[in-house]
């Protein structure tokens, strides 16, 4: 997905930034716009609206957990990250796996003992549920999967919306 | 054989068996599973009840088109079980309270001791070591003991073929997905991952971490770890899971237990009791012989006074 390219260049310089002066970290270029979902099959890509979010929201660890400027909130994570320095990755993809449940992730998980993070979640979990979560809590956000991102043809073979409106599946056994 | 000796040895099996009755089903209900066996955490606390997991098992395992689309809310207004048409059902529960509904993904929950295998004659389910319970309908006979014996309401029949009976459920899609280590279909597809895969022991792991991390999100319990011995589908729950359509009344023991002790007298009776009757017979026929004599006059009562 190159679509995260944007957020990992955003980083990288913002990082490139900070070890010179501390200072310009406020205005550190951030992405306007960000194309999301840009080889999906079932839903076509969207453009997430980042500096809308940026006007509405204004603190950034509201969404990413730690950026360049603030840091951790999070009261679990705070526990042992209270101190940590800002980071060079602050993109979902950064830490959140494409494919969470993958052979290979899996036997990585069992061969780290030491590994702390054990239930992190898959960069598509962790974007849903940041996005619809705080939809659901301000009420002011779209929440349906459609609001986002429109179905393909070939999604909406596979939701069989061309059955819409027939008998539903429970009616026959009233 | 001397009537002490066939008395002291009827004596001896007796108490053996009784005391084997009284062990608990000679230590039933100890198997956990085995040990590589693969598993899908469900977070009810996740699910937004978009039903993809369900669209995404009608392809994976090309069942046939749905009666109504995978959009159409209007499901949700009845309970509905897996079918043979749907591997896999979401329903809600919890609608008029304000912290919003919560929605539970039904399948088959792949037991560590199936009672739809231990129910089945002719050997049509396998508990295979990644932890799937698969199903040959080749050997089936439609007999639908399984469907009777399971305690989630998993197994689904297709009446409509006569000639070939075909008992239906989740395998968690171990032909195409599970034997290569991968996720099956409805978890890959899950936009909130609501259900997690991996190692059944690491889920268990990872659903009481949950419950420490945020005790105010989860009742305390995972349901599925301990139940019926204990299943490769766990869930963790917002609220009671009695609220939410689980069976809480069933037992930590497998199914299983409940007709082993009962299972365990067939071959006793089939193995001792001939011996032991027969016994008891030549002894009381002996007795009659040394004792009074009497056997061989039929006439003798009726001369009696």
């Amino acid at each position: 997905m190159s679509s995260y390219k944007h957020f990992i260049v955003a980083a990288l310089s913002i990082s490139a930034i900070s070890v010179s002066s501390p200072a310009a970290l406020q205005c550190a270029p951030v992405p306007d716009s960000v194309t999301l979902n840009p080889n999906g099959k079932l839903y076509s890509p969207f453009t997430f609206n980042h500096a809308k979010h940026i006007q509405s929201i204004k603190e950034c660890a509201d969404c990413h957990h730690h950026t360049t400027g603030t840091l951790v909130l999070a009261p679990n994570c705070a526990r042992c990250h209270q101190n940590s320095s800002p980071t060079a990755v602050v993109s979902c993809k950064g830490c959140h796996l494409a494919a969470p449940f993958s052979p290979e992730t899996l036997a990585a998980k069992r061969a780290d003992k030491q590994r702390y993070h054990l239930d992190k979640m898959g960069l598509k979990g962790a974007m849903h549920q940041n996005c619809i979560g705080c939809h659901n809590k301000l009420g002011n956000g779209p929440t349906g999967c459609q609001d986002c991102h429109p179905r393909t043809k070939e999604g909406a073979a596979f939701y069989s919306t061309n059955r819409k409106g027939a008998k539903p599946a429970h009616a026959e056994e009233e | 054989m001397k009537r002490r000796n066939f008395l002291k040895a009827c004596l001896i099996g007796g108490t053996t068996i009784a005391l084997g009755k009284t062990n608990k089903g000679w230590a039933s209900g100890s198997f956990e599973g085995y040990p590589e066996a693969m598993g899908v955490l469900v977070d009810t606390t996740r699910c937004i009840g978009c039903r993809s997991c369900e669209a995404a098992c009608n392809k994976e395992q090309k069942l046939p088109e749905p009666d109504t689309s995978f959009d159409d809310p209007s499901v949700f207004e009845h309970d509905r079980r897996p079918t043979a048409k749907a591997y896999t059902v979401v329903n809600r529960y919890q609608k008029e309270q304000p912290s919003g509904p919560v929605y539970r993904k039904v399948q088959c929950n792949h037991c560590n001791e199936p009672a739809c295998l231990t129910s089945c004659f002719v050997n049509a389910y396998t508990k295979t070591k990644e932890g799937a319970v698969i199903y040959n309908s080749k050997v089936c006979v439609g007999c639908r003991n399984c469907m009777i014996a399971c305690p989630f309401n998993a197994p689904g029949y297709d009446y409509d073929s006569a000639t070939n009976p075909i008992v239906k459920k989740c395998i968690l899609c171990y032909d195409t997905r599970l034997k290569y280590g991968k996720p099956p279909a409805c978890v890959e597809i899950c936009p909130q991952e609501a259900l997690t895969f991996g190692h059944r022991a690491d889920l268990i792991k990872l659903a009481h971490e949950r419950i420490r991390a945020t005790p105010d999100r989860y009742v305390d319990h995972v349901y599925g770890e301990k139940e019926v011995g204990g299943t490769s589908w766990l869930y963790l729950a917002p609220v009671g899971f009695d609220k939410l359509g689980f069976d809480t009344t069933l037992s930590n023991d497998p199914i299983i237990s409940n007709v082993k002790d009962f299972l365990g007298m067939v071959p006793m009776v089939l193995s001792i009791w001939p011996a032991l009757f027969s016994g008891i017979h030549l002894l009381c026929k002996n007795q009659e012989h040394d004792g009074h004599g009497h056997d061989t006059d039929s006439n003798q009562e009726d001369t009696k006074p």
